[in-house]
């Protein structure tokens, strides 16, 4: 396996030995970037030269003697929602194409105190809206098992980028399945952490009751060690939980033994592929191989929690996303009559389509007259679906499903219907909307594809999900497959 | 006006002198060159997050509490959307349905001198806009400039009943709003600065009428005297309106200072619909019985306690302590002249008398008066030792209130002391006698009156140093 198909655990190790200079794994991974970008299309921008100066930072403290920490020259691509001090921040979006944030996300801060090595800002859908990454006012990212599909989205960049080892590990952010379902679709593991367990403090909002920034990486072990590096409170982000989090590595144990796991029936009815289907079926044998018991569970309301999703994150999106008019930074039409018209023009030229609709929605969801129809009856639907969760685990450590109903859809396939590209979200929304802990690991294949295995956990229980996906992936060997790169680039 | 009755309510919104603002550490300075008191937060730039300042929360109970109002176990903030380039998020953080305090009251004095409650609705906190700078005005400017400095100050809104009856009365009101908020010490509310900023509500109803007329809201009034004054041009709009059967549109006006007139103001900024949220980035705030408690601790006596204190303990009259009361500063200043010179009425009438004329003539405030009340109480203490009159020491204070001295210092100075001695006092009242035959003999055939003429005389000689009871003393033993 090439330097740069390798993960952060063993590259520390390798680092620690000084059987490899952190320079080395840097340049390995963008002499990847260099052979397959042009492929895969992850990054909307690359630091190459700063990277580079950061990981001969580390090899002098290595030199040195002294110890560094497990993410110390490991190349960490991000989303470009996540503020990066001196480097543009697009959110793939043109109403933002020129922004450069004056200041670092709080995950930023903490990766770089961690010596992490940024490689680059990542493509995905435009303000975190969609499921495919085709929302990019920019670029279409391709997925590394096949070009001719999507990396899934919105987090497609990082999850593609980390696939096809243009980076070791990433961040996205996870708003509706945003993390989860391009993880799937690109054979890694993907987590939305608990509600308040990472800052959002530099995480450009989409959607602030139900954003969660969250790691991408290639085995379950990196994902804890990414997830040590970002969580933690924040005084800058007031819905950051003040408690004190666990050394995620402590779940990095290979024993379930005991452990009751739920299978809800809604995620697995109509809409499911068969062949997804089958790979989770085996999925969950494995599991009850290594000794955990499996049984079915309900969660009722989820029928309604694509519908309670797309009124809730529309309305707080049109809020969030009104402070884009032109007139302090980003985009602004040259020509307008008044302050008004420069509004107006400057977010219909700015905005993509999908974002548009999203916007629309919102507005309509919040006015006069439409308020408690929609956006109040949305609140207390999301209440019942916390509630089903709750119920459940009374009785279960934590549920079971597939990632998204089906692998990942060809360019196109979706992007007209957009009522489709919603549903490839149907199995991730409900866990945004209670506010709980999700990871989609590796399961398997169909036709060369990945398939994702979910894991719902109960508020703050990432250990337990941890600790379960560990044992998962030490049972199988789905995620020390690597994507070959072909495919039919459109 | 008999046949009509007007229905009045204010909405006053404070600034809070916090040091910090409302959602993030920038600081609140007036004043500054523009966009210097800002930072990524209250410039509401991509991921940036509100956090609130406790003070904030502390000082909005405590107005709460000094209005009588109910403080909330549990409030929220919201979001209110509008598109304007002040606003760097299109969007203010406001309260919506749960204020931090609600159902309060406070007591003013019709124009009959009659208690009158006025209900205040409810108190919330929210966070200022900025500023936009126009090359000439708003419809011709080529241009626009904003300044952000004022974004994100803590600011509360108070909102009243419609139970004001009078202009009068809504200055009353007003009036005693500031005076209550400046003893809690939250705020300065000066409104020549915008930090206390008022619009009222108004609308009129035929008399024993029990349904509201519909009503105007009118904005800009920049002094006490304006909101007076717009409120009064408003209603006798309203009246002429219903008497030539015009019919009252609901509609924002605004003040016209210079023309004394309220003008009638786009009709399009009428139909907002803000699209209230709860705001998701903040956490709903949950006060305790016991925070509310340690606030009631701290809470300073206000004007209507300090009032019947005044009355009770000093002997004050009503109108004297109301004065008296009427501002903290000048509360205080009493209160350290009395202690230092304690016969409350004599410094009751020189700080109503004298000082509150001086301050009036030079336009300025009892914290900036150079005499201190020590030095007051001195000059009093000269009066009673007889070193100077009590109609001299009027002219002994001027000099004090201008320059800051001693009251013996400027009575040394100006030559101004008493002459308390029988010899010299004697010699000119000879010469008095002397020069005035015909009041001397008038006196002397029973003409009291021709008394004080010699007084006067023997005064003027002096220069009105002559101490006046030694001088009519001495005069009748020298006439009788
Ligand atoms: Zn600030």
């Amino acid at each position: 396996m090439e330097i740069c198909e390798l993960t952060a655990h063993k590259l520390h190790n390798l680092l620690t030995s000084k059987e490899i200079r952190a320079e080395e794994v840097c340049l390995a991974v963008f002499k990847r970037i260099n052979q397959v970008e042009d492929k895969v299309k992850a990054y909307l921008s690359l630091v190459r030269e700063e990277a580079l100066e950061k990981a001969r930072a580390v090899d002098r403290k290595i030199d040195r003697g002294e110890a560094i920490s497990p993410l110390a020259g490991i190349p960490v691509a991000l989303k470009d929602n996540l503020c990066t001090k001196g480097l543009k921040t697009t959110c793939a979006s043109k109403i933002l194409y020129n922004f450069v944030p004056p200041y670092n996300a709080t995950v930023v801060d903490k990766l770089r105190q961690e010596d992490a090595v940024i490689t680059g800002k990542t493509n995905m859908d435009e303000f975190a809206m969609g499921s495919s990454t085709e929302n990019s006012a920019f670029q279409k990212t391709c997925n590394p098992w096949s070009l001719d599909c999507v990396p899934g989205g919105s987090s497609g960049g990082s999850a593609a980028a980390v696939a096809a080892g243009e980076a070791i590990c990433a961040l996205g952010s996870d708003t509706g399945g945003s993390i989860r379902q391009p993880a799937a679709f690109c054979g890694v593991v993907g987590m939305k952490p608990t509600y308040g367990t990472v800052s959002r403090y530099g995480l450009v909002a989409f959607a602030s009751s139900l954003d969660q920034i969250g790691p991408f990486a290639r085995d379950v072990t990196d994902c804890a060690l990414m997830l040590n590096a970002i969580s933690g409170h924040d005084s800058m982000d007031s819905t950051s939980v003040p408690t004190e989090l666990p050394d995620y590595r402590n779940a990095l144990v290979e024993d379930i033994d005991g452990f009751r796991i739920g299978v809800p029936a809604e995620y697995f009815a109509a809409g499911l592929d068969d062949r997804v289907r089958r790979v989770i079926e085996e999925a969950i044998t494995v599991l009850e191989q290594r000794g955990a018991r499996v049984e079915e569970t309900t969660l009722p309301h989820t029928e309604y929690a694509l519908s309670t999703y797309y009124i809730i994150a529309p309305a707080e999106a049109s809020s969030n996303l009104a402070r884009y008019d032109g007139v302090r930074y980003g985009y602004r039409v040259e020509e307008a009559e008044d302050v008004v018209d420069m509004f107006s023009r400057t977010r219909s030229r700015g905005f993509g389509a999908e974002v548009k609709r999203r916007v629309m929605l919102g507005t309509y969801a919040l006015s006069a007259g439409y308020y408690d129809a929609y956006y109040l009856k949305a609140l207390k639907v999301r209440t019942l679906i916390r509630r089903d969760f709750e119920r459940a685990f009374e009785k279960f450590d934590f549920l079971i499903s597939p990632t998204t109903p089906s692998t990942a859809f060809r360019f196109g396939e979706k992007v007209d219907d957009p009522l489709t590209m919603y549903l490839s979200d149907v199995f991730t929304l409900a866990v945004n909307l209670a506010g709980l802990p999700g990871v989609s690991i590796p399961a398997g294949f169909v036709d060369g594809m990945p398939v994702g295995l979910q894991l719902i956990g109960k508020p703050f229980s990432e250990s337990t999900l941890l600790r379960a996906a560990y044992t998962f992936e030490q049972s199988t060997a789905h995620h020390l497959k690597r994507p070959p790169l072909t495919g039919e680039v459109k | 006006m008999t046949r009509y009755e007007p229905v009045i309510g204010l909405e006053v919104h404070v600034e809070l002198q916090t040091a910090s603002k409302i959602f993030c550490h920038s600081s609140t300075a007036f004043g500054g060159d523009p966009n210097n008191h800002v930072c990524p937060v209250c410039l509401g730039l991509p991921g940036t997050l509100p956090v609130l300042n406790r003070n904030v929360v502390e000082a909005a109970i405590m107005v709460g509490l000094s209005l009588n109002c109910s403080v909330a176990r549990f409030c929220k903030f919201d979001r209110k959307h509008y598109f304007y380039p002040d606003l760097p998020k299109n969007y203010q953080i406001s309260q919506y349905d749960l204020p931090i305090a609600y159902d309060g009251y406070l007591d003013v004095e019709d124009e009959d001198g009659q208690p009158v409650r006025i209900g205040i609705t409810r108190v919330h906190m929210e966070e200022d806009a900025g500023k936009l700078l126009h090359q000439g005005t708003i419809a011709t400017t080529p241009y626009s400039l904003v300044d952000y400095n004022r974004t994100g100050v803590p600011l509360l809104e108070i909102v009243s009943e419609p139970d004001m009856r009078s202009p009068q009365e809504a200055r009353a009101y007003l009036d005693k709003l500031k005076t209550i908020i400046q003893y809690t010490g939250v705020s300065d509310c000066r409104m020549e600065e915008g930090s206390l900023r008022c619009d009222a509500n108004v609308s009129v109803r035929v008399r024993g009428s029990d349904t509201f007329g519909t009503k105007t809201e009118i904005k800009n009034m920049n002094s006490f005297r304006a909101l007076q004054k717009a409120v009064q041009y408003e209603i006798e709009r309203q009246i002429e309106c219903l008497e030539t059967g015009e019919r009252i549109v609901q509609e924002t006006r605004t003040w016209d200072e210079t023309r004394g007139v309220t003008l009638s103001m786009r009709s399009k900024e009428e139909a907002h619909d803000y699209r209230y949220f709860p705001e998701p980035d903040l956490v709903p705030i949950v006060i305790s019985p016991l925070w509310i408690e340690e606030i009631t601790q701290q809470l300073p006596e206000l004007p209507d306690a300090r009032c019947c204190r005044y009355m009770d303990a000093y002997k004050l009259p009503a109108y004297d302590a109301g004065v008296l009361t009427s501002s903290k500063e000048l509360g205080n200043y009493f209160e350290e002249c009395v202690s230092l010179y304690p016969q409350p009425k004599t410094v009751s009438n020189w700080l109503m008398g004298e000082l509150l004329r001086l301050l009036n003539d030079t336009n300025s405030e009892i914290g900036e008066a150079r005499v201190r009340p020590a030095q007051l109480a001195g000059m009093l203490a000269l009066i009673d030792k007889g070193t100077i009159s009590g109609k001299l020491a009027k002219e002994v204070f001027e000099e004090m209130f201008r320059t800051g001295k001693d009251a013996q210092a400027v009575v040394k100075e100006k030559g101004l002391e008493q002459i308390s001695d029988e010899a010299s006092i004697n010699a000119v009242i000879e010469q008095v006698i002397a020069d005035h035959p015909g009041p001397v003999s008038d006196y002397r055939a029973g003409k009291e009156r021709a008394l004080g003429f010699m007084v006067g005389q023997v005064m003027k000689l002096t220069r009105g140093k002559a101490n006046p009871g030694l001088v009519n003393r001495l005069l009748k033993d020298r006439l009788g």
